[in-house]
């Protein structure tokens, strides 16, 4: 009962948010001025607000702004004992700073160290909570720049990055955070810049509980789905999610950005690229809608199997709450693990490793379709247009004309873009996965043999590749090739498809818009829906069904 | 306009199926084996892949013997050879056509101008040649003199002759086709191996065949899913080692062949080689496969109004007697004013007073031997004039002309109204006079060709606008609109007006489809996506269109359209199902690999096959055998019936899509049935 009240204020909470923080962002995406805070940024940083840019210019800014974070990040980490706030944590290794800072830039959030023993407030606040704000902002600044390429016709320019980047942080980011922060503070979570506290336990004894600049960072991991904890614990520990209010706060701040993404983009098709104000067109809001649905379908459907394998088929107490928090009980943490893994946050609030296997594995599957269940802030949306893509080309022939959507025809080329979008993440977590299993080395990194291990670096992988930074647990990660290949699968999911949607975006810009007519595909309808649905899944299950069944399978049918 | 244009309009239809006979496949089954070649396996990416499969487990087979591994061995490489029978198959349908076409080259000789007499072969572009009665012509060329009836039914099928003479629209005579009556002057435009006929055997032969847009692009999109197959295929053997149960090479590339789409992957060249092959059928020859593909996205049909809406002439519709006249005179006045009159107008006007009134279409002794007065540009009038004691004067023509004959003693105002309304709505008025007395106006007006209606419906449902093309004045042409449900009528239209038309509509995002036949509808016919050219019309139209229509109906451009987007369909439709089986060959081969590791795995095992050897075996089986059975499929097409695309979808994604993953799981569990009696495998 409790748990469906709070899935029911969840809901009720991202009902009340779709509609004005989407039409919002549509706004911030369309707007023709700039804040004074803003002008401010482009003068120091020397750029031109209103220059747009091309398919490949985008990409450079891109890849260039984030390829300065990880070398920034990296200096931070290892340069830390001249930073305050340091306490004697010393400069951190670098093999854990390499892959630290790629975690952080990648939007991944993986962390192969303990944070409070390895960073100091210093390297939190200025380096990793930075991160979060603005690896975030890079997300929706392409997931915007591909809604530019099926609005604009005829054109070989998408916007300006950097101010694409810079209103996502200043309009939408920080604002939101910002609020969340002091709604977070108000129901217990620390924000303090000391070190620790000292308890005495009932026995007198006393010890230091680590505390640390904790609401900030929450606020923001959570809303820009990074998913890396200030704490080891992350949102398990009292301190960052002390509460069930808490809890269901930071599950929709990890939610409501990649749903109002859709508004934003049915609002941003419907327009046609004119200004905001502009008459509404509603089959684009359809549009957005019919994605929409997708996504909360199979969100939804995994919310199912998780919430049902771990309240029932436990041989202890009803309920499998091993590695679970009792003050969120079954409905908060299966509600908080399946909104982690599928919106590509990967905080967690209780030890994936010890759900059943068709749990565990309903985490996984998540994370197997790719991230789009809602997905990250941006790459979720990005992620499922990519689907649609795929889905319309397969299904649109069997209408009788070439494929198109939203008015674009998708040829040889807008084919190759989705299909490296599409396979780069399979390609990664299969020969990452094999190569892992390979190895002699790595079945002393797991703590469970058969196929429980298997799902451990499976999991893994799956986790780096698709930026969700979750871990499994239970597989140690320390080791020189884990933190390399790991670092290598968060680098190249995170890039490889970026790089790719924006020249699918300055494809689809270029051309033309076709007309449609009765005989064009409609791709706002419940059938479209069921049909991109329907390739996430297929996608995920000829893909990784082999794994699978060595992994998750065998030890559910066990 | 020629007279190929008169023939009745055939009704609709679904897209027509191809006849199909099996002692096809073994025809052409040597080709197939030909294409074993790995240069020409390459083309196909994932058939190469299924060609290295067998490689593979053939020297593993040699290496380490088995029933289980040579049986493997021999279904993969059948599946690499029906692949290839499917090709060759819908190959070896073309090239019938094109042997049928090639008997047409006889060893023609041609009769130059100067009196010399040389091959054919040896004809030079602008050779001049005279062809008389009876003889070939030896070269396409065009007509720079004379005028003569030509057989063309070597190309066209169509037995009946047509007319071709210099100047106009019907100058373009083909090299092959006979001379019936006549003597004309050819001025040859193709040189030998270049002429029409030869372009024609190499395109049904596929011999300049490219792959399309959208094959390329779908090509594209399965090997790259091939590729990820290779991947978890790949990774799966340390897995599979790490849970001790390691796979031999040939269960692993069983199992990336039972992946990778390979139905698809077979029936791919045959699916776009069919239909080419279907518009052949319909007498159109495209000149690339890619203008059949573009045929299916058409958006936008322009349509000539005369032959194509309507039949190529007007006809007499109704009889307007004067007051005062009784019509039964008028009846009889306009019949002999028309008696002789040849034209497709004064036989309409016969034929309908024989309907109406009864009278004789056939001239007795007596009316045939009245003087027949011809229309003349001078008088604008024709008629009769009777030499049996009356001395009457009939006569019929335009109002205007009739009345300045007739003088100033008749109803001038009456006979002016009834002319006026006529024409409003879109019809010819014809004064008919007896001497200095108007009798009344016979209405003529265009017929819309039965059954057009109901075929803009359909084309609209399949989001097809329709607009009319005529040089009409716009109210004539609105009533010609409003009776056939055209959705758009371009009057008065000069050629470049037509041109304008189609660039706006391909700047509002619309394909377009187009006929013409005339030497000024060269641009638009270049312009247009999909450009029919008449084969009756001029070089310089045929050269312009992407395809020609060697019966010159234009209302056969709906066919095109159709032809194209079945063709479309039954590509996607072929790969939706070959990405459905996937599923069923999993629950096939994945408990029979890890049976032996996890026993709990059986439970996957929903087809209850017998052994492992036996469930994989039977997967591979039925991989290879679904390519032979769907190409009858291929060939012909998916059923395509006109409607919306949302009905289009759902229709497809339940036969192709659900059925694609329910087909195999019966399939390879009726196989297995079989598979388990062999000895060492069940």
């Amino acid at each position: 009962m409790a748990g469906a009240l709070q899935l029911l204020v969840l809901l009720v909470l991202l009902a009340a948010a779709w509609r004005p923080l989407g039409d919002w962002m549509a706004r911030v995406y369309t707007d023709e001025r700039d804040w004074r805070v803003e002008r401010l940024v482009y003068r120091v940083a020397r750029v031109d607000p209103r220059s747009e840019q091309r398919a490949s210019t985008y990409a450079v800014a891109v890849l260039a702004f984030s390829f300065a974070g990880i070398v920034l990040l990296y200096l931070l980490q290892r340069l830390q004992t001249l930073l305050p706030w340091s306490f004697d944590r010393g400069a951190v290794e670098p093999g854990v700073a390499f892959n630290t800072a790629i975690s952080f830039v990648t939007n991944t959030d993986w962390q192969s160290y303990v944070p409070e023993t390895t960073m100091g407030h210093a390297v939190q606040l200025a380096g990793l909570t930075v991160q979060n704000v603005v690896s975030a902002a890079v997300g929706m600044a392409v997931a915007v720049a591909l809604v530019r390429g099926f609005v604009r016709s005829r054109t070989d320019r998408l916007g300006n990055a950097w101010v694409d980047i810079v209103r996502g942080c200043t309009r939408v980011l920080l604002p939101i955070a910002t609020v969340a922060a002091v709604a977070l503070v108000a129901t217990g979570v620390v924000m303090s810049l000391r070190a620790g506290v000292d308890l005495t336990g009932p026995d007198g004894t006393v010890s230091t509980a680590a505390i640390a600049p904790a609401a900030s960072q929450e606020a923001i991991k959570e809303l820009g789905t990074n998913g890396g904890g200030i704490l080891n614990a992350n949102a398990a520990h009292p301190y960052e999610n002390p509460t069930p209010l808490s809890n269901i706060l930071e599950i929709f701040l990890m939610l409501v950005i990649p749903v109002a993404l859709t508004r934003t983009f049915g609002r941003l098709v419907g327009s046609g690229g004119r200004r905001s104000g502009a008459e509404l067109d509603p089959s684009g809001m359809r549009q957005g809608v019919s994605l929409l649905a997708v996504m909360a379908g199979l969100w939804g459907a995994v919310l199912a199997v998780i919430w049902t394998a771990e309240a029932t088929g436990a041989a202890f107490a009803g309920a499998n709450l091993e590695g679970k928090e009792v003050r969120f009980g079954i409905p908060g943490s299966a509600l908080f693990a399946n909104t982690t893994t599928g919106t590509s946050t990967g905080a967690v609030n209780s030890l994936h490793d010890s759900y059943s296997a068709v749990g565990g594995g309903g985490t996984l599957l998540n994370i197997l379709f790719s991230e789009m269940t809602p997905g990250g802030v941006g790459t979720g949306l990005y992620g499922i247009l990519v689907v649609a893509i795929i889905a319309v080309f397969l299904a649109g022939l069997m209408v009788g004309r070439t494929p198109e959507y939203l008015g674009k025809r998708l040829g040889r080329r807008e084919v190759t873009c989705a299909v490296v979008v599409t396979l780069t993440m399979p390609a990664l977590v299969l020969l990452g996965t094999g190569l892992a299993i390979a190895l002699p080395s790595t079945g002393d990194a797991m703590t469970n043999a058969g196929p429980h291990g298997l799902s451990e670096v499976l999991y893994a992988f799956a986790s780096a590749a698709n930026n969700n930074g979750s871990a499994f647990g239970g597989l140690t990660v320390t080791s020189g090739f884990f933190q390399t290949a790991l670092g290598i699968a968060m680098l190249l999911g995170r890039f490889l498809p970026i790089v790719a949607v924006l020249a699918l975006a300055g494809l689809l810009a270029r051309q033309p818009r076709v007309a449609a007519s009765s005989g064009t595909l409609s791709t706002g309808t419940p059938l479209f829906s069921v049909l991109v649905a329907g390739t996430v899944v297929l996608v995920a299950a000829i893909t990784f069904l082999p794994a699978l069944a060595l992994g998750p399978i065998a030890e559910g049918l066990a | 306009m020629t007279a190929v244009l008169e023939r009745p309009h055939t009704p609709a239809r679904a897209v027509g199926a191809g006849v199909f006979r099996p002692a096809q496949l073994l025809a052409s089954l040597p080709t197939a084996l030909r294409k074993l070649d790995p240069r020409h396996q390459v083309h196909n990416p994932v058939m190469f892949v299924v060609w290295v499969g067998s490689v593979v487990v053939t020297v593993a087979a040699i290496v380490d013997p088995s029933v289980f591994a040579w049986l493997i061995a021999i279904w993969l490489w059948f599946t690499v050879v029906f692949a290839n029978l499917a090709e060759a198959v819908a190959e070896g349908r073309g090239r019938a056509q094109a042997d049928a076409l090639r008997s047409t080259r006889t060893d023609t000789v041609a009769h130059r101008e100067d009196g010399s007499t040389v091959p054919a072969t040896e004809l030079r572009v602008d050779d001049r040649v005279v062809v008389e009665a009876g003889q070939v012509i030896p070269g396409d060329g065009e007509v720079v003199e004379g005028i003569a009836t030509v057989d063309e039914s070597a190309i066209t099928g169509e037995s009946a002759p047509v007319v071709r003479e210099s100047g106009g629209d019907s100058s373009s005579v083909t090299g092959g086709t006979t001379v019936l009556s006549d003597r004309i002057v050819v001025r040859i435009t193709a040189r030998p191996g270049e002429s029409f006929v030869d372009r024609m055997i190499a395109l049904v032969e596929g011999a300049q065949r490219q792959k399309t847009p959208n094959e390329i692009a779908l090509t594209i999109l399965l090997s790259a899913l091939t590729i990820v197959f290779l991947l978890a295929v790949v990774s799966l053997q340390p897995m599979a080692a790490y849970s001790g149960a390691q796979q031999t090479l040939v269960v692993l590339v069983a199992l990336l062949v039972c992946l990778i789409p390979t139905t698809i992957g077979a029936l791919l060249s045959a699916i776009g080689i069919a239909g080419m092959d279907r518009l052949v059928q319909r007498n159109v020859l495209a000149t690339s496969g890619r203008a059949v593909e573009a045929a299916g996205d058409v958006s936008t049909l322009l349509l000539d109004k005369t032959g194509t809406i309507t039949h190529g002439n007007r006809r007499a519709t109704a009889l307007h007697a004067l007051p005062g006249v009784d019509v039964g005179e008028l009846a009889a006045a306009a019949r002999l004013a028309s008696l002789a009159d040849t034209t497709p107008e004064g036989r309409s006007i016969v034929e309908l007073i024989a309907r109406d009134h009864g009278l004789s279409p056939e001239a007795t002794a007596t009316e045939a031997a009245a003087a027949f007065v011809p229309f003349s540009a001078t008088t604008r009038m024709s008629g009769v004039d009777l030499a049996d004691g009356d001395d009457r004067e009939l006569r019929k023509g335009a109002t205007s002309a009739v009345l300045a004959w007739l003088g100033d003693e008749t109803d001038r105002a009456r006979l002016e109204a009834i002319a006026t309304e006529i024409a409003e709505r879109g019809g010819t008025p014809l004064a008919v006079a007896d001497g200095a007395r108007a009798l009344g106006i016979v209405e003529l007006s265009d017929v819309v060709k039965p059954g057009i209606a109901q075929r803009f419906a359909e084309l609209r449902t399949m989001g097809i606008r329709t607009v009319m093309i005529t040089g009409d004045n716009p109210v004539t042409a609105r009533v010609i609109a409003a009776a056939s449900g055209v959705d758009d009528v371009l009057a008065e239209a000069t050629p470049e007006d037509k041109l304008a038309l189609i660039r706006r509509e391909q700047a509002g995002g619309r394909m377009v489809a187009m006929t013409g036949d005339g030497t000024n509808d060269a641009p638009a016919l270049a312009q247009a996506d999909v450009g029919v050219a008449m084969n009756s019309g001029t070089a310089a139209a045929k050269e312009a269109g992407n395809m020609v229509d060697l019966d010159s109906d234009p209302t056969k451009l709906i066919g095109v359209v159709e032809v194209g987007k079945q063709m479309l369909i039954t590509r996607g439709a072929l790969t939706t199902f070959s990405l459905a089986n996937d599923l069923a060959k999993y629950f096939a081969i994945l408990p029979a690999m890890f049976l032996a590791i996890f026993p709990q795995l059986a439970a996957l095992n929903v087809m209850q096959l017998a052994t492992p050897e036996s469930a994989i075996l039977s997967a591979v089986v039925f991989n290879a055998l679904v390519i032979v059975a769907l190409i009858p499929l291929a060939l012909r097409g998916v059923r395509f019936r006109p409607s919306t695309s949302d009905r289009l979808l759902r229709r497809n994604l339940l036969v192709y899509g659900l059925g694609g993953i329910a087909v195999p799981f019966v399939g390879i569990f009726l196989i297995d049935l079989v598979v388990r009696l062999v000895p060492g495998i069940g």
